[in-house]
């Protein structure tokens, strides 16, 4: 294959991999609207940080962008946060405001398998670092190696929270059987 | 959840996705055969991907999204100036060689300057991609009042889309594309088994240009102006043929 023009070399980088990107960012902010405003900002950043990027995986080096312009609008301050007006979330396993509500969504409309709305609702119910190594692992198949990258995570965290998006998604689906 | 809890469990899941040797993977399948909160671990674990892999929760990016981030990093990138210059002096040479010109562009296609070299490659790179499973047409129709109207809104331009199904080049669809930086609309057409991409987007210069053409990595490529778009054709088709198929299109009203 030709190489990329000389002058392309971004587009080259990214272009592939804009699907990954909205996906991941589609699913962290479960809300089509919020993802494209987080892509919008991500390609700004990648645009500005691209002549920085000496790496060797642009997958994992955008992937890294979007996920932390989505974090950068959800917990736009990490550690003692400000309470929302609405009702404080219930420190637990799932917190509240982490439970999506589908018919919000006018996207959920469309998705008329019983199966796959089943399926969107119990991840979309995950926390949202589990929901975000469970879709990287199983949406996006990546190793373990790339999430941890993607993730600023120890490969043993990405383990551990694949393992518990799985286990909550197991007894999800038991609880509530199609 | 059984409440039962084993420590090997996350080397269970770490086989189950593929991450450990085959070394770890003998000493996994000793351990399992005496432990069943990793035998039923292994079953959940199929479970979970079947749940999700079944149910077709990819979020592609829908192509409103897509043009507007190829827009936005189009509107970052000025045009290489080189490439400019060379368009400028085509087009003063265009003048200075009359209309004499314009009677032999029929007849004999003119090769393309070496300058033109990098969108030559980048439009063969763009074909080829496009070649990849599902990504050759974001519309399929072979109707062109389906094809034309699907890229209102998407670009800021009305691409000519013409039917060429009589001179034996139908039209297979359409799609969004990125070339020397900015969204561009590639037309789909086939020729038997052969697939030609041909890309538009306008031109200041208003004059109708003489078919050009070049050859990169076995594709052939012909390039031409008319009514204020630039075109490329690039295919796998024989010179010939790709020369007959832009003929056709310049000849169809």
């Amino acid at each position: 294959m030709a190489a990329a023009a000389p002058d392309g070399k971004f587009e080259a980088a990214v272009l592939p991999h804009l699907d990954a990107a909205h996906n991941l960012a589609r699913w962290l902010m479960r809300d089509s609207a919020a993802a494209e405003d987080v892509l919008q900002e991500a390609i700004v950043r990648a645009l500005t940080y691209f002549p920085g990027f000496r790496g060797v995986n642009p997958r994992a080096w955008l992937l890294q962008i979007v996920r932390n312009t989505a974090y950068g609008i959800l917990k736009p301050n990490r550690g003692p946060t400000l309470v929302p007006i609405a009702a404080e979330p219930e420190p637990g396993a799932i917190a509240e405001d982490e439970l999506v509500s589908p018919e919000a969504d006018p996207e959920m409309a469309l998705i008329c398998s019983r199966d796959r709305r089943r399926a969107y609702e119990l991840i979309a119910a995950l926390p949202l670092e589990l929901r975000e190594a469970l879709v990287l692992r199983e949406l996006e198949e990546l190793p373990y190696k790339e999430i941890a990258e993607i993730t600023h995570t120890p490969i043993g965290t990405v383990m551990s929270r694949l393992w518990r998006a799985r286990r909550l998604l197991i007894d999800a689906a038991r609880e509530q059987p199609a | 959840m059984t409440g039962e809890h084993c420590d090997k469990v996350l080397l269970v899941q770490a086989e189950f996705d593929g991450e450990i040797d085959a070394a770890q993977a003998a000493e996994l399948a000793a351990h399992r055969a005496g432990c069943p909160v990793c035998r039923a671990a292994a079953a959940e674990l199929a479970q979970t991907r079947e749940l999700l892999r079944g149910a077709d929760l990819y979020q592609p990016m829908p192509d409103a999204v897509r043009g507007t981030i190829l827009s936005r990093i189009a509107a970052t990138r000025p045009a290489p100036p080189a490439r400019r210059r060379w368009f400028a002096g085509w087009r003063q040479g265009w003048i200075g060689f009359g209309l004499g010109a314009a009677c032999a562009a029929g007849l004999a296609f003119l090769l393309l300057a070496p300058s033109q070299q990098p969108l030559v490659e980048e439009l063969v790179a763009s074909h080829i991609r496009a070649l990849q499973p599902g990504h050759l047409e974001d519309v399929v129709s072979t109707d062109r009042h389906t094809v034309k109207p699907w890229f209102d809104g998407r670009l800021d331009f009305a691409p000519p889309v013409k039917d060429l199904a009589a001179a034996g080049f139908p039209l297979k669809g359409g799609r969004l594309d990125y070339v020397d930086g900015r969204p561009v609309a590639a037309l789909v057409y086939q020729r038997d088994k052969h697939l030609i991409d041909l890309f538009v987007w306008p031109e200041s210069s208003r004059l109708a240009g003489a078919p050009r053409e070049a050859t990169e990595s076995g594709y052939n490529v012909v390039h031409w102006s008319a009514d204020g778009m630039t075109l490329w054709a690039v295919s796998d088709l024989e010179a010939g043929q790709l020369a007959d198929f832009a003929r056709d299109w310049r000849q169809k009203p």
